[in-house]
């Protein structure tokens, strides 16, 4: 028994030792501020801390006004995504580690969606834009007593994009997004990818229909901002160039 | 303040809430009022899978389930509630594939099923493949395509909207759901809600610990609203603590990974579980693993640094299948304890995990006011509710099917008794008691902080009411939790402000926090025996005799005007199965 340890990489032991580390916040609070600016805060981490653990240290011992969204902790909910040092990403999911701590980490609010306060972004026209792609099973014919059948390969051609968690993430570091208010953003194409490529679904004429109209999908310029900023490393520009394909071909 | 008028009104957009909302929007008009965005929810964290009798991968049935689900319970369960869940499991899980829910696929394109904890053939035999799963994703997918279905159905949502109060009223000397108070989170504004019919569906109340799987926004607030209002609450001692949290951390990798083939170790890379549970070993039910942990580390035998933790190892699963099966819990590791669990063994510790216990309902989902009345208008579902189908322990994949079934239910009921009435009246100042809340913390000038407040009630639960307790660590625990109210009472927040408001609204769910911290160590602590989740260590045995009963706490006032926890209790269903020894 003892043999298969001693086969396997038993983890390291060291203790850990807490740093002093300084956040330099992107705050705005309406009910009191004409603008944006910017307000520094030192906490002591560790390297495996969080910088949602940060922010909750921030608002727990430091200033309770710091506002923003989260709920799960580790990366399955989507509410957290923010901008920490220019790039967009989870709060939760990003570790001080991984940051260089000599410098003040900046965090901002995600660009593109109206600031309400602080990193609390209106989520509406996002939400918005993924109803409009038709985000459901459409099936064709009588439904069946047991399950539809799908086959393995069938289902792995789609489940790349079913791990999307509605972050915005990807949506909000699209400089398309962010000037041109015809486009559906890569988020809303991930959902459609979702169901385009799914076997039971017979949607597509229908979401041919919502995707042409509005130019929806062709603003993209491929710049795989939103395939970098996916927290759930869902490769979205491919989704979005096999939509694409998909419309100009006509089939999936 | 607005007003606004429905005939269903769900608080909660979670597996439970959104399930019930598919059913009572195409029969009635319905709203969901939900704090947050309904795919924020915590459903979406779930990750091993869903149970139901497919039969797809080898031979089961419904009674079997029901078998395995009643004896995970420690004889808790209410048997006709649990033959409910068992039977309609397998239409709930063929509904959801209906949706759209992308399950892993056998290669005939059925649905996979794969084994999990405490499900075995012909009772107890051998571990069964029972449990339905999409990759370690299952929550996600029920939670995506439940509110896709939403979307393809219209439902109205009142998205970041906090629900702070119950309305009732009397009929003929009896009360009668009337509305809700809802407290708009974008600009502080109360909003009041009538309707007929309430279901509640705000999930559990994990954050009563500081070690625990549950999102921070799982504060309880549904079952301390009602509790409020002097409805009862059901064996609140009944929490269970999931085996396997990330050391530390707590965030949860599924049984999943164990019954994938995965296997727990001691310091000295000992399979351990073959000495508590010979038969189904790692697979024993939550409880039993647990306790043998702690039993682990207790006796020296944990390993780390400070001997703290065990092992969780799949080291020698083939990549692949680690990587293609568990690809999240995978990541986690990764990600925040910086170990590969395809080369490297997984620091693991027991995590405050799912409320066993919660508002009581028949299993019709209508609410109980005592043993025998309901509240007319009034429905639970999901994990604020105990129906009780989950009794002293929890089996794994059974909350989700309990969501959906009683979900399911409860949108039914919900909507058919509302068009079978009209709406009662609002009680009088329907608003008073929220605006008071919200305006003294808003307006609190007292020296104590939440932040603070929280850790230390998380502490001393983590400490005293875990896994094991006894009298004594109860009573401490009791003491400081009382402790901790008094000082809630003198809490002030920073932000005063009427928009987006997080610090006030986290006033707010600390105070429920506090109040179920209270009731699940009282109802803890006149619980002499051990059953499921309940470990008593000076009561080291299940007794049948005095304690085969369900807990039933209600808030009371006693003479000299003190609330108190007032203990009663109800008799538990037995219809099929009589009470044997609990061994695997
Ligand atoms: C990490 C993890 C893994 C799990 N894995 C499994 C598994 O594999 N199989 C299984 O069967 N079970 C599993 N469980 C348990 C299961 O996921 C949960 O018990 C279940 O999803 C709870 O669903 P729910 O709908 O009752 O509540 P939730 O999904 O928690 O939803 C609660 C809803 O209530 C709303 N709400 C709360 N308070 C208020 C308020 N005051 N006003 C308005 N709205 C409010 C929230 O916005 C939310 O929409 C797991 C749990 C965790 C934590
Ligand atoms: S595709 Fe990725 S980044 Fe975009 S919303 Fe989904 S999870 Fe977030
Ligand atoms: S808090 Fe849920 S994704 Fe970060």
């Amino acid at each position: 028994m003892a043999a298969v340890v001693e086969e396997t990489v038993v983890p390291e032991t060291e203790v850990p030792v807490a740093t002093d580390v300084t956040f330099r916040i992107r705050r705005f609070l309406p009910d009191v501020d004409e603008d944006a600016h910017w307000e520094d805060y030192t906490v002591a981490l560790f390297p495996t801390d969080r910088v949602l653990t940060a922010l909750e240290k921030i608002k727990g011992e430091l200033d309770g006004t710091l506002s923003f969204r989260r709920s799960c902790g580790h990366g399955i909910c989507g509410s957290d995504a923010m901008r920490i040092n220019g790039r967009n990403r989870l709060a939760c999911k990003t570790l001080v580690k991984d940051l260089d701590i000599k410098k003040p980490i900046t965090v901002e609010p995600i660009k593109g969606l109206p600031v309400e306060k602080d990193m609390i972004v209106d989520m509406e026209p996002f939400f918005a834009a993924y109803r409009q792609v038709l985000p459901f099973l459409i099936p064709e014919g009588h439904e069946p007593t047991r399950e539809r059948l799908q086959s393995a390969e069938d289902r792995a051609r789609f489940d790349d994009t079913t791990k999307c968690i509605l972050c915005a993430a990807c949506t909000t570091s699209c400089p398309v997004y962010w000037t041109d208010g015809q486009y559906f953003g890569p988020a809303a194409m991930v959902a459609a990818h979702r169901f385009i490529f799914d076997s039971r679904d017979s949607g597509f004429e229908q979401r041919l229909e919502v995707l042409n109209d509005k130019e929806g999908v062709w603003r993209c310029r491929t710049t795989f901002n939103c395939t970098d900023a996916c927290p759930r490393g869902i490769q979205v520009t491919k989704a979005i160039q096999e939509v694409k394909r998909a419309l100009i071909f006509r089939r999936v | 303040m607005q007003t606004h008028t429905f005939d269903v009104i769900i608080v909660g957009a979670g597996g439970a809430g959104m399930r019930a909302a598919l059913e009572s929007s195409t029969r009635a008009r319905t709203a969901v009022l939900t704090k947050l965005y309904p795919t924020r929810s915590h459903t979406g964290a779930a990750q091993g899978g869903m149970c139901a009798a497919l039969a797809n991968v080898e031979e089961d049935n419904w009674e079997w389930h029901t078998f395995d689900t009643v004896k995970g319970g420690d004889y808790l369960v209410d048997q006709d509630a649990a033959e409910i869940m068992c039977r309609e499991a397998i239409d709930a899980v063929l509904d959801l594939e209906k949706m759209g829910l992308p399950f892993n696929r056998t290669p005939e394109g059925r649905i996979d099923q794969r084994r999990f904890g405490g499900h075995t053939r012909n009772h107890g035999e051998a571990a069964v493949r029972r449990s339905c799963y999409a990759a370690d994703r299952t929550g996600h997918m029920i939670l995506q395509t439940l509110y896709q279905n939403c979307i393809k159905e219209g439902v109205e949502f009142f998205n970041e909207f906090y629900v702070l109060d119950l309305l009732l009223n009397e009929e003929s000397g009896e009360p009668v759901a009337a509305g809700v108070v809802a407290y708009e989170l974008a600009t502080g504004e109360i909003h009041l809600f009538q309707a007929k019919s309430i279901v509640f569906a705000t999930g559990g109340y994990g954050k009563v610990w500081k070690t625990t799987s549950n999102a921070h926004t799982l504060t309880g607030d549904g079952m301390g609203i009602v509790w409020r209002k002097g409805l009862p609450l059901e064996d609140m001692e009944f929490y269970q603590f999931h085996p396997t949290g990330l050391a530390g951390l707590g965030v949860l990798l599924t049984e999943g990974a164990r019954g994938e083939g995965g296997i727990l170790r001691n310091a000295s890379g000992e399979r351990f579980m073959e000495r508590y549970a010979p038969t189904i070993k790692d697979l024993a039910p939550r409880d039993m693993v647990a306790r043998a942990m702690v039993q682990e580390v207790r006796e020296g035998r944990g390993a780390g640094p400070n001997k703290d933790y065990v092992y969780l190892d799949l080291t020698h699963l083939p990549a692949e299948q680690v990587e293609t099966k568990l690809p999240d819990i995978t990541e986690f590791a990764r990600t925040y304890l910086g170990v590969d669990p395809i080369t490297e063994l997984v620091p693991v510790f027991p995590t405050a995990h799912y409320a066993m216990g919660g508002v009581p309902t028949n299993v019709e989902t209508e609410v109980l006011r005592d043993n025998e009345h309901v509240v007319p208008g009034l429905y639970a579902a999901g994990e604020v509710a105990c129906v009780s189908v989950h009794g002293a322990n929890r089996l794994g994949t059974n909350s989700l099917l309990d969501i959906n079934v009683f979900g399911r239910r409860a949108g039914i009921a919900a909507a058919e008794y509302a068009n079978s009435v009209e709406h009662v009246d609002l009680p009088g100042d329907p608003q008073g008691a929220t605006i008071a809340l919200v305006e003294r913390l808003r307006s609190g000038t007292g020296s104590e902080r939440v932040a603070a407040i929280r850790k230390d009630m998380q502490d001393t639960m983590d400490m005293n009411a875990q896994v094991y307790r006894t009298e004594a660590t109860l009573k401490q625990a009791l003491g400081d939790v009382q402790e901790l109210k008094r000082r809630f009472a003198n809490v002030s927040i920073q932000d005063k402000g009427t928009r987006y408001n997080t610090d006030l609204i986290e006033a707010i769910e600390l105070g429920f926090l506090l109040d179920l911290a209270e009731v699940t160590v009282v109802s803890a602590l006149e619980r002499k025996e051990s059953r499921g989740g309940h470990a008593r260590e000076d009561y080291p045995n299940r007794d049948d005799v005095n304690f085969m009963r369900h807990t039933m706490a209600y808030k009371s006032t006693d003479i000299s005007g003190e609330e108190y926890v007032r203990l009663d209790y109800k008799p538990v269903v037995t219809t099929r199965y009589e009470p044997m020894e609990r061994k695997y």
